[in-house]
């Protein structure tokens, strides 16, 4: 659906990402684990048309994309709500007209939060402020999610939490995504497949097939999670 | 126990105020005493001059005020929001804002005569810039990534600016309606005293000439007042306006 080919892109003559290949079809999850600085970010500020590239196309379902992606939503390590908007008034923003309250009331009860839709952000916690940044992007009717490392700024037992809640609305609405994190064991617990970056090159690519919910402790994972440690490692 | 609290915390501010009156009608031998004073009011007030006056200066102060603070706001959202406008702009108001307003009263006098509108194109300069300057510098204050997340949700023009651009410039810009407040006060002052034939400024001019300082003294406490009730209503504002931010909510 959206596809990557040869995509390149440099910053004032600097290369930040080069021969990235790359297809995102709805239902399927990739993951993509790097270093920091590897140009991960670069490449879904690309794939959600907020950049241009250098090289190479990006189409989506055929068209070479040009300008925003409409089929995309974002989530990011910031939650990014409007301060001045009400938890529900930021949700109605992202859902379509004109059923829009509706669908952000049923996106923040998905997440847990519908007895706060009329607080302010500010009142929130962390944890909360990202879950309200997950019912916008359920709210809004794109086929395929970008996270941005989005649980990277949580204290370890809500990322669990937010892990097994995304993973159940990925299963639930079927959409198709991309997930960027430095942390391999998300990736093996929500990927159905991982994408290593190196130097804005992909350089391993993994299928995890494990059934879902995957448990941590399982032969399998830990095996999974142990060889990309050791790559990205460089051992 | 509660409500006697909140009485206290309510009437600590007027002590001083209320002291310092008392002292002044006990200390006074010569010139008028706050009786002489709200006697002056009230005489005035029957016989409507006072009215009059304070309703001529209120109008020409709002006159003035939505008239630059219009144009202060407009010239900051435009040159705020398009880079081609700022450089096109900007330098020049730059230049303008550092000419002090009242330094044009001679001109505006000879261009205006001591009509209304003199006195409401020198309130429009004094309130233009701060305004100018408090919407320009929320526009940029504005996090980035928030205009990014609008334009990723699929926001127009008109929405990011209703939803985002707006509501996050406006604690600057309240903050420029208040200082834009004290400049019209002050302008409005001096350029009543200077030429007029009504508002309070005449009333306190033509008071001194006929030596009652009972009147003059009125006229400078009714400026004081309308300073301060300025004051609260742009605080009023910022209460309910900025209700978002917890900064505010105690305010
Ligand atoms: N707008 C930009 N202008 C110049 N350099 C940029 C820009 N965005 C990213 N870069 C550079 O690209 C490289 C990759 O950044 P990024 O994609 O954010 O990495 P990651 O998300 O993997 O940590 C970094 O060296 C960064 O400095
Ligand atoms: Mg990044």
């Amino acid at each position: 659906m959206l596809q990557a080919s040869g995509v390149s892109k440099s910053f004032d003559g600097r290369a930040v990402l080069s021969g990235i290949n790359l297809d995102l079809g709805p239902g399927e999850i990739v993951a993509v684990v790097g270093r920091s600085g590897c140009g991960k970010s670069t490449l879904l500020r690309l794939l959600a048309g907020l950049e241009q590239v250098s090289g190479g196309c990006i189409t989506l379902a055929g068209q070479r994309l040009a300008g925003l992606n409409p089929a995309t939503r974002l989530m990011f390590q910031d939650a990014c709500l409007l301060p001045w908007r009400t938890v529900l008034q930021n949700v109605v923003l992202a859902a379509p007209w004109p059923d829009s309250i509706k669908t952000a009331r049923e996106a923040l009860s998905r997440v847990g939060l519908l007895d706060r839709a009329q607080d302010w952000p500010a009142a929130l916690s962390g944890g909360q402020r990202q879950r309200v940044a997950l019912a916008r992007a359920l709210a809004s009717n794109a086929p395929l999610i970008l996270l941005d490392e989005p649980l990277g700024a949580l204290d370890a037992l809500t990322r669990l939490e937010m892990q097994s809640l995304i993973e159940e609305l990925w299963l639930e609405k079927q959409f198709g995504g991309l997930l960027i994190t430095h942390d391999v064991e998300e990736a093996v617990a929500l990927a159905d497949r991982v994408l290593v970056m190196e130097n804005g090159r992909f350089t391993l690519d993994l299928s995890v097939r494990m059934p879902r919910p995957r448990l941590r402790g399982e032969s399998e994972f830990v095996t999974l999670k142990e060889r990309l440690l050791t790559h990205l490692l460089g051992y | 126990m509660k409500l006697s609290r909140y009485l206290i915390v309510r009437l600590v501010p007027w002590i001083v105020p209320l002291l310092l009156l008392a002292g002044w009608q006990w200390a006074v031998t010569s010139g008028p005493t706050p009786a002489a004073v709200i006697k002056a009011g009230w005489r005035l007030t029957r016989s409507h001059e006072l009215p009059i006056h304070l309703w001529e200066s209120f109008k020409r102060a709002m006159i003035g005020l939505a008239i630059g603070g219009g144009l202060g706001l407009s010239l900051g959202f435009i040159n705020g929001l398009s880079a081609w406008a700022n450089r096109f702009f900007d330098s020049s108001i730059q230049m303008l804002r550092n000419v002090p307003h009242l330094a044009l009263i001679p001109l505006v006098i000879t261009w205006f005569g001591i009509g209304e509108q003199g006195k409401e194109f020198l309130i429009l300069l004094g309130v233009l810039f701060p305004l100018y300057i408090n919407t320009l510098h929320g526009i940029r204050s504005i996090d980035p990534k928030l205009i990014e997340m609008g334009r990723v949700y699929g926001l127009g023009r008109w929405r990011l600016f209703r939803q985002i651009v707006w509501p996050g410039a406006l604690p600057s810009i309240l903050v420029g309606l208040r200082y834009a407040l004290g400049i019209m006060w002050l302008t409005l002052i001096v350029a009543e005293t200077i030429a007029s034939d009504n508002g309070i400024g005449f009333m306190i001019t033509n008071a001194r000439d006929f030596l009652q300082l009972d009147v003059v003294v009125l006229g400078i406490l009714l400026y004081a007042i309308l300073g301060k009730l300025a004051d609260v209503f742009a605080r009023l504002l910022e209460r309910r306006l900025l209700r978002w931010n917890p900064a505010y909510r105690h305010a």
